[in-house]
């Protein structure tokens, strides 16, 4: 059964309030999620003011002017600041993003800044990623074939390589994974959206010669079934690709195959 | 390393609702409802078979205004799960999976099934002679 309600120890409790230095008159206030694994106390929600004229558009360039400015503490993972590498990943004004491409200027009120829903929290705003990972794996993302291995490259035609288009593209940011209610509720067996569409990268390869048995992996009540085309995971992809589209393409395989 | 008391990150608590995850979970509880619905039909048919008295009770229960509108929610409940359903049979055959898509059928499936269930009780009470 379903727990709806976040355990003891998660709910968040009080939290400080950092007011803005200097005489800014264009402030935006942020509520930043906080939890340290040092301290026996529950996660808090720390109140940031900062100077958006001293600051670039994005959340993630007022996470790091906190961080430079006002508060060292503040942990969160980030590295390409441009939306390719997928680390800066988080719910923002409730819904999941890239801090790095989300504009300040989107979010009316309060900006309101969560680590990825439903996940062990290691630090504020940096979740536990080991249990995807570990489900990335168990797809087996890389090209199988039986086949000789040609002298060259093994070659597409460009309509085949058009079927990648749309799936290549994924960072595995998980932002589509922990948006879905079904993956939260059913995460520890339902692949959820980000490793379902992986796996149906490798399914959709005209290269790839093991369509067989990557769907016998996924023919499971739990790991491909627990997906009830809710679309969180399209509504929410901050690349603009549909999870919800390779996991229905899954399910008609499923059936075809069936004959 | 402390690793064991790691807190669970908020999620119902913060996702913001919106139409994809409300409808979906509209189609859950329209589908428990119509469950327990049908509990009541079964209810309506044993009194019918129990005789003119018992028949007579359930009907005036059934009649009553809290009846009513019990009823009234059902026949939402009714052609919501209908419509949506229909949606996701689109959904189950690879259709309308694009988000603009997505969206112009939530709203579809919104308007026709309040539609539905509005013309059901006119015509209930005013159609009966037709």
């Amino acid at each position: 059964m379903a727990e709806f309600a976040l355990p003891a120890n998660s709910k968040p409790k009080g939290g400080q309030t950092h007011p803005v230095t200097g005489s800014g008159k264009n402030v935006k206030t942020f509520k930043v999620y906080r939890w340290n694994p040092d301290d026996e106390a529950n996660p808090s929600i720390d109140t940031y003011q900062v100077d958006l004229d001293d600051c670039g558009p994005m959340v993630l360039d007022a996470l790091i002017k906190i961080k430079n400015e006002t508060d060292s503490t503040l942990t969160f993972r980030r590295s390409c600041r441009e939306g390719v590498c997928g680390s800066c990943a988080m719910n923002i004004d409730g819904t999941n993003t890239l801090a790095c491409t989300k504009y300040i200027s989107d979010v009316d009120d309060e900006v309101k800044v969560y680590p990825l829903p439903h996940m062990p929290v290691v630090k504020d705003l940096v979740p536990d990623l080991t249990h995807v990972y570990a489900q990335y794996t168990s797809i087996e993302p890389w090209l199988k074939s039986a086949s000789t291995a040609p002298e060259r490259e093994r070659l597409q035609s460009p309509e085949e390589r058009e079927k990648l288009d749309g799936l290549w593209e994924c960072i595995l940011c998980f932002c589509c994974s922990t948006s879905c209610p079904s993956y939260w509720w059913n995460g520890d067996r339902y692949l959820g959206p980000a490793i379902l569409l992986q796996a149906y990268r490798w399914i959709a390869d005209s290269r790839d010669e093991d369509t067989g048995s990557r769907l016998d992996n996924l023919e499971d009540p739990f790991r491909l079934y627990r997906c009830h085309t809710i679309m969180n995971c399209t509504r929410t992809c901050p690349k603009s690709l549909n999870p919800a589209k390779a996991i229905a393409e899954i399910k008609k395989l499923m059936v075809e195959r069936r004959g | 390393m402390a690793t064991t008391n790691r807190p669970l990150s908020p999620h119902l608590q913060v996702y913001r609702p919106q139409l994809t995850s409300v409808l979906s979970i509209l189609h859950r509880g329209t589908g428990i409802a119509l469950a327990v619905g049908t509990l009541l039909l079964i209810y309506w048919l044993a009194a019918a078979a129990g005789g003119p008295e018992s028949f007579a009770q359930a009907q005036e229960l059934i009649g009553s205004w809290i009846g009513r509108l019990l009823l009234f929610g059902w026949t939402f409940a009714l052609f919501y799960h209908l419509c949506n359903g229909i949606r996701h049979l689109f959904w189950d055959g690879g259709y309308g999976l694009e988000l603009p898509d997505v969206y112009r059928s939530g709203w579809m499936v919104v308007t026709g099934s309040l539609a539905l269930t509005v013309l059901s009780w006119l015509f209930g009470y005013f159609g009966g002679g037709l």
